[in-house]
């Protein structure tokens, strides 16, 4: 039951086969026997989480349930959720109680129906690939769990990650501002998508790089991330970069062949940089594509190598912004000593952030300053649009991009934390994916010699998500590689 | 490009992050190598490019300058100052700006 499937639950709540109130407390035991060697849970809530199981069984028994009603999930925490502590993994937060709910809360748990388990792990403000900046504390990837060894479950979305990968959770909110969401479901041996920004509200999500920031569900398969998005998408007024778009089915091409669907391969996904274990399964995943009629096409990215410069100018940039709204005045950490107001600013943010934010906010100090806007950001949107051309280019040759998610599995804690730049590097294959704003997704596709879980990126055109889901479920209905699950936590 | 401790310094300043010295020293030491990272942008020739903010280019959405959410009884701000530092009679309180 802990490892089934969206529709199995669905069903078993449907039939009365189980209660909501059951299924969350089956949930609730695990995270609680768990969690502390895992630390994929900041807030954890019972009395919360089961009264929203209650009031789900009603809504069951009233006849009036969506397929989602009173499936228990967990919520990254960067969604404000009222009455809920909302971290973003910050010092900066660590007493904010939302006093709102994100319109991702909103859609997921009072118009799904879901029930939420609580608040998951994650990079402070979404900023890392481990779950390492975390002020809570880095998480337990669940494959690394007996082996002694202590190994990241990526980020940032890595709580998230953690939670489902061990069975805490069904399925998970997670963001994606640069990989967020798919390189941790690779990591985790999860499957993710981050849709085609401006699909999914961005009001209430903690913002971090406002261009490129986009949430999306981690679950075990294709077909659970399509109806989690399902649930999550449409168009939201009060997000100004949301997409006026009908409301989507996005399960509804779950089962069509893939017969003569052309597969992209870029050359640059398949050059040095990427460790032959990964090579290999990706490799594999490729023939079993063959195997099921598809056509297979090069297709060439060559701006793809400009993909981390750009980023750690945009997003830096994006961020510094967002983030001057943390000053000590109006909610957040203050100082408890400080001369002036300047003062009560300076201590607050120094004590509120760690390492890594401030990091990135004096990047995005410095290209926005003055005499550095056009050499750095305006040059930086400029190899943006030439990313997001190469992409353009490419989907006239391919109805679908294939690569690998990450260059490696999951590292060794402290393995890439006191290099910058090597950790930015983990996220090489997915950031052009943002930055031209087109979906993507990551699939299990197989294992390295250690038994970690590789990642296949699928990335898609604008507004294909129903077809690159299917994608997915097509590869899943072949093998089994998103069946498996970590032993020992039992 | 190499960042010099003074220019840390300022930036630090602009961004309202107070930094002791060790530590903006090892910050001036991780933006070079990220900055190292960042200047193989500096080569493309760009000139004509556009530069692109939003995926879809559309530009941002309007609305009628109009209070969507009244708040008569003042629940509403007292809700979203529950979470402030400090406050007073509906006022947030910092210290004195003007002597």
């Amino acid at each position: 039951m802990i490892y089934a499937s969206l529709k199995e639950l669905s069903a078993a709540l449907a039939a009365r086969k189980i209660s909501s109130v059951e299924l969350t407390r089956r949930y609730l035991e695990r995270i609680e026997r768990l969690n502390p060697a895992l630390n994929a849970f900041i807030t954890v809530d019972a009395e919360k989480s089961l009264a929203a199981a209650r009031d789900a069984d009603t809504r069951i028994a009233a006849g009036k349930a969506t397929p989602l009603t009173g499936i228990p999930l967990a919520q990254k925490d960067i969604f404000c959720a009222k009455g809920w502590r909302t971290t973003c993994g910050s010092k900066m937060l660590e007493n904010f109680i939302s006093p709102y709910d994100a319109t991702v809360i909103v859609k997921l748990e009072q118009d799904a129906g879901m029930v939420s388990l609580g608040k998951v792990n994650m990079d402070e403000f979404a900023m890392g690939s481990s779950n390492e900046t975390s002020y809570y504390g880095a998480v337990q990837n669940p494959w690394a769990h007996g082996s002694g060894e202590t190994r990241v479950p990526g980020g940032s979305s890595g709580g998230s990650a953690a939670a489902v990968a061990a069975g805490l959770a069904p399925a998970a909110s997670g963001t994606d501002t640069g990989g967020s969401i798919r390189q941790p479901a690779a990591l985790c041996g999860l499957t993710g998508l981050k849709p085609t920004y401006g699909v999914v509200s961005r009001y209430g999500m903690i913002a971090f790089a406002s261009s490129l920031d986009q949430a999306g569900p981690i679950a075990h398969s294709a077909e659970d991330c399509a109806l989690l998005l399902t649930a999550m998408a449409g168009f939201d007024e009060k997000d100004s970069t949301s997409l006026e778009r009908p409301q989507e089915d996005y399960a509804r091409a779950l089962g069509q062949s893939l017969k003569g669907l052309k597969i992209g391969l870029p050359q640059e996904f398949f050059g040095d940089g990427c460790d032959a274990e990964v090579m290999a399964a990706v490799q594999s995943a490729i023939e079993a594509y063959k195997n099921l009629g598809a056509e297979i096409v090069e297709v060439k990215l060559p701006n793809s190598h400009l993909s981390v410069p750009a980023y750690y100018v945009i997003a830096p940039a994006e961020a510094s912004s967002n983030l001057s709204r943390f000053d000590g005045v109006r909610y957040g950490h203050r100082a408890a000593e400080y001369d002036d107001l300047n003062d009560l600013y300076r201590k607050s943010r120094a004590q509120g952030f760690g390492a890594e934010v401030k990091r990135r906010i004096l990047i995005g100090a410095y290209v926005l300053s003055h005499g550095y806007y056009d050499a750095y950001y305006l040059q930086a949107q400029r190899i943006r649009r030439l990313i997001a051309d190469d992409f353009a280019q490419a989907f006239k040759q391919c109805d679908v991009i294939l690569g690998p998610t990450s260059p490696t599995t999951a590292f060794k804690q402290g393995e890439k934390a006191a290099d910058p730049v090597q950790m930015y590097l983990s996220d090489i294959y997915t950031i052009a994916v943002n930055l031209a704003g087109l979906p993507g997704m990551s699939l299990p596709c197989g294992f390295d010699k250690q038994g970690l879980p590789i990642g296949l990126q699928l990335i898609g055109n604008y507004f294909d998500e129903a077809r690159l889901l299917n994608i997915a479920h097509g590869y899943q209905q072949a093998t089994d590689w998103h069946k498996r699950h970590p032993a020992g936590l039992d | 490009m190499s960042l010099t401790l003074p220019e840390v310094e300022r930036i630090a300043e602009l961004a309202r992050l107070e930094l002791n010295h060790d530590e903006a020293e090892t910050a001036r030491h991780q933006l070079n190598g990220i900055f190292s990272l960042i200047e193989t942008m500096q080569a493309v020739e760009t000139t004509g490019v556009a530069p692109m903010a939003h995926a879809q280019d559309v530009s941002q959405r309007l609305r009628p300058d109009a209070v969507t959410h009244h708040d008569a009884d003042g629940r509403q701000r007292d809700a979203f100052q529950s979470v402030a530092p400090e406050i007073e009679a509906g006022l947030y309180l910092v210290p004195k700006v003007i002597e």
